[in-house]
């Protein structure tokens, strides 16, 4: 079973560095819960035991954007929400990638109002959009499936003179 | 008597000078009334020992947008003695667009009243906070006017950078 099965004799096999980091860092990826409304209830409901996100190795939601690598943005992004969840982007360490959960969070949904963003990609590069309002849980788990994807592609230069994020502070009464 | 009667004779009798339009919907009474008595009006209602209005459930607004008294103010109270809910309505107009608060009543109407004041850009007049509570406080803008388009005022409300 496992790791060990697929290894014959002497117990070593040659792989590329870029290769088995990828590996590594595609089925240990920590999420952001950045739930904002309803489509949060379909993320908690991804990490119980009938659907199991830790299956794909992401079952550690960690409240903190330091920790985390993956921003699940689940919930309608409204312009005054929109600073806070920039200044928790920009507090993930790189690499990090973005799902866009929901139609509120890729489009503006039904929201179609002056409150709200139409569309998250408007100030964070998202990686993966999910359908549904909202989405099953089934489909946050394929839309992670697309980011391990993804994660398995990237090569070590795609990291390389990355640009820090400019610090702007925005002063919350 | 009945409770309607009863609220409707008393206001006549303690506030002679103020004119009052009484109207019914629905079987629920509402009191149309110049909005300069709005506060007296508002303590009496609390205070008097038979109609006990403890409860502001809703203070809202409603914008005409042609008409020459622009703005009615709404007033939602409910009586838990008396299993009551009682429509206060005063108009205000917009070169005007201002009414004594009545948070020093009920101190629920504070936020109620900011809210009012974000959305419609009516003022409250001895008001303890009068600050936006929606929208952010450099919004130059009231989102529920009718002549606020739906979909917003391109570049008011900032956005992050990419």
């Amino acid at each position: 079973m496992g790791l060990e099965a697929k290894l014959n004799g002497d117990g070593f096999f040659v792989t590329k560095i870029e290769a088995i980091i990828n590996w590594a860092r595609k089925n240990s990826v920590y999420p952001m819960p950045m739930g904002i409304s309803c489509c949060a209830i379909e993320m908690m409901a991804s990490a119980d035991p009938k659907y199991d996100i830790a299956r794909f190795g992401s079952e550690v939601m960690r409240f903190t954007p330091r920790q985390c690598d993956l921003m699940i943005v689940a919930g309608t992004v409204t312009y005054k929400m929109s600073h806070v969840v920039k200044k928790i982007y920009d507090q993930m360490p790189d690499p990090k990638w973005v799902i866009a959960m929901g139609a509120c969070t890729s489009t503006g949904g039904m929201y179609r109002s002056y409150s709200v963003v139409q569309g998250i990609d408007q100030f964070l590069p998202v990686d993966v959009y999910v359908a549904g309002c909202p989405p099953r849980p089934d489909n946050l788990l394929n839309a992670l499936i697309h980011i391990q994807d993804k994660i398995g592609k990237t090569r070590p230069k795609d990291f390389q003179n990355l640009k820090l994020p400019e610090l702007n502070v925005i002063q919350n009464n | 008597m009945e409770l309607k009667e009863l609220i409707q004779q008393k206001l006549k009798d303690n506030f002679t000078e103020a004119s009052f339009e009484f109207s019914e919907f629905r079987n629920e009474l509402s009191v149309k009334l110049n909005k300069k008595y709005i506060l007296q009006v508002c303590k009496f209602l609390k205070e008097n020992s038979d109609l006990e209005f403890l409860l502001c459930e809703d203070i809202t607004a409603v914008d005409w947008a042609t008409r020459k008294n622009r703005f009615t103010v709404v007033y939602h109270i409910f009586s838990i003695k008396n299993n009551f809910r009682l429509v206060l309505k005063s108009d205000v107009d917009e070169s005007e667009s201002i009414i004594d608060s009545v948070s020093s009543v009920w101190k629920t109407s504070d936020w109620q009243e900011r809210e009012c004041y974000d959305m419609y850009g009516i003022r409250f007049n001895n008001h303890p906070d009068l600050r936006r509570i929606y929208m952010p406080e450099e919004f130059e803008y009231h989102p529920l006017r009718k002549d606020f388009p739906l979909m917003g005022i391109p570049g008011s409300l900032p956005l992050p950078k990419k």
